[in-house]
């Protein structure tokens, strides 16, 4: 009897797979992928301005004792006109963000931010994705809290809403 | 006289030539770019997640196409700018799983499944002829 089990125990292994694959299929992966630059220090970069008045950014820039969201986002993202009220709430509390604009142009840029509004004190300029790449951001928009030491010290992925606003103020080191 | 025309014309070569773009240009080295390839099958593109970025058409995925030829140009082994990527993204990135604690259970499973069937059926077959 007992041995009769164990024959089965192949069929049973096969089918189990067979059912995880199907409902694999049937639902499709849909993995946010964190950056893993969590914790680590901002790797080195010199972001170029791209618009006339707004200074680019570089990494020392970050290391002048003040806390700061890094947003990374582009004037092409249509999720990204959604955060901006946002960030402007954020702005209006007294957090300094600074954004990175991926493959973007002046004039697009300089469009999206004279209808949405410009929550940001400096634009670097990310033509070739290398620094969103060097941050381990998978897309737009990200925001990167960076504590005043340069140290990356959360990411939040997707839009920023209303609702996050506590606890990126938490993570800023600023009382809500 | 001569010198000068000869470095004008190069000047009027290197200003038209465009800059050559390494997420959609092979490396003039067919090792390095074999290389490069290599590597470009095996990690996956962040924003089009099922695919290699060696064939997606994602703007990002060029851009990680970019910087890997770009490093094995400058010297750097395929391993390197894999741990690179994967310093960024995670194990997720790669398509080529590592031997660690981790991923023990990969490596190990089908060869236990393995031995557990050869047991199995050697087991049968002993019971067979017993009958």
């Amino acid at each position: 009897m007992k041995r009769r089990a164990i024959l089965w125990l192949p069929l049973a292994l096969v089918l189990t797979l067979l059912v995880t694959f199907w409902r694999g299929l049937l639902q499709p992966d849909d993995h946010v992928i964190a950056s893993q630059m969590v914790g680590k220090p901002l790797p080195e970069f010199a972001a170029p301005a791209i618009l006339p008045g707004r200074p680019g950014i570089a990494t020392a820039d970050f290391r002048d004792g003040k806390p700061r969201l890094l947003n990374v986002f582009a004037s092409w993202c249509l999720p990204c006109v959604a955060e901006v009220p946002v960030l402007m709430r954020l702005k209006a509390m007294g957090v300094d963000v600074v954004g990175v604009a991926v493959h973007d142009t002046a004039p697009a840029l300089e469009q999206f931010l004279a209808r949405n509004g410009n929550p940001y004190s400096r634009i670097g300029s990310d033509p070739q994705s290398r620094i969103q790449l060097s941050l381990g951001s998978a897309g737009v928009p990200e925001t990167f809290v960076v504590d005043g030491k340069g140290t990356i010290v959360y990411q939040h992925i997707g839009v920023v809403a209303e609702r996050d606003i506590p606890n990126l103020l938490e993570k800023l080191g600023q009382r809500p | 006289m001569r010198i000068a025309f000869a470095i004008l014309a190069a000047l009027a070569l290197s200003a038209q030539a465009p800059p050559l773009d390494y997420a959609q240009v092979s490396l003039s080295d067919p090792v390095k770019e074999k290389q490069a390839v290599e590597l470009m099958d095996t990690m996956r593109c962040v924003v089009c997640q099922g695919q290699p970025i060696s064939g997606s058409d994602a703007e990002m995925a060029g851009d990680m196409r970019r910087i890997i030829r770009e490093r094995i140009a400058a010297g750097d082994r395929p391993d390197d700018v894999r741990a690179w990527l994967v310093s960024r993204y995670g194990d997720f990135v790669s398509f080529k799983p590592e031997v660690k604690p981790a991923t023990l259970p990969l490596w190990l499973v089908p060869l236990a499944a393995l031995l557990g069937g050869l047991w199995l059926v050697l087991s049968r077959l002993k019971f067979r002829r017993r009958q």
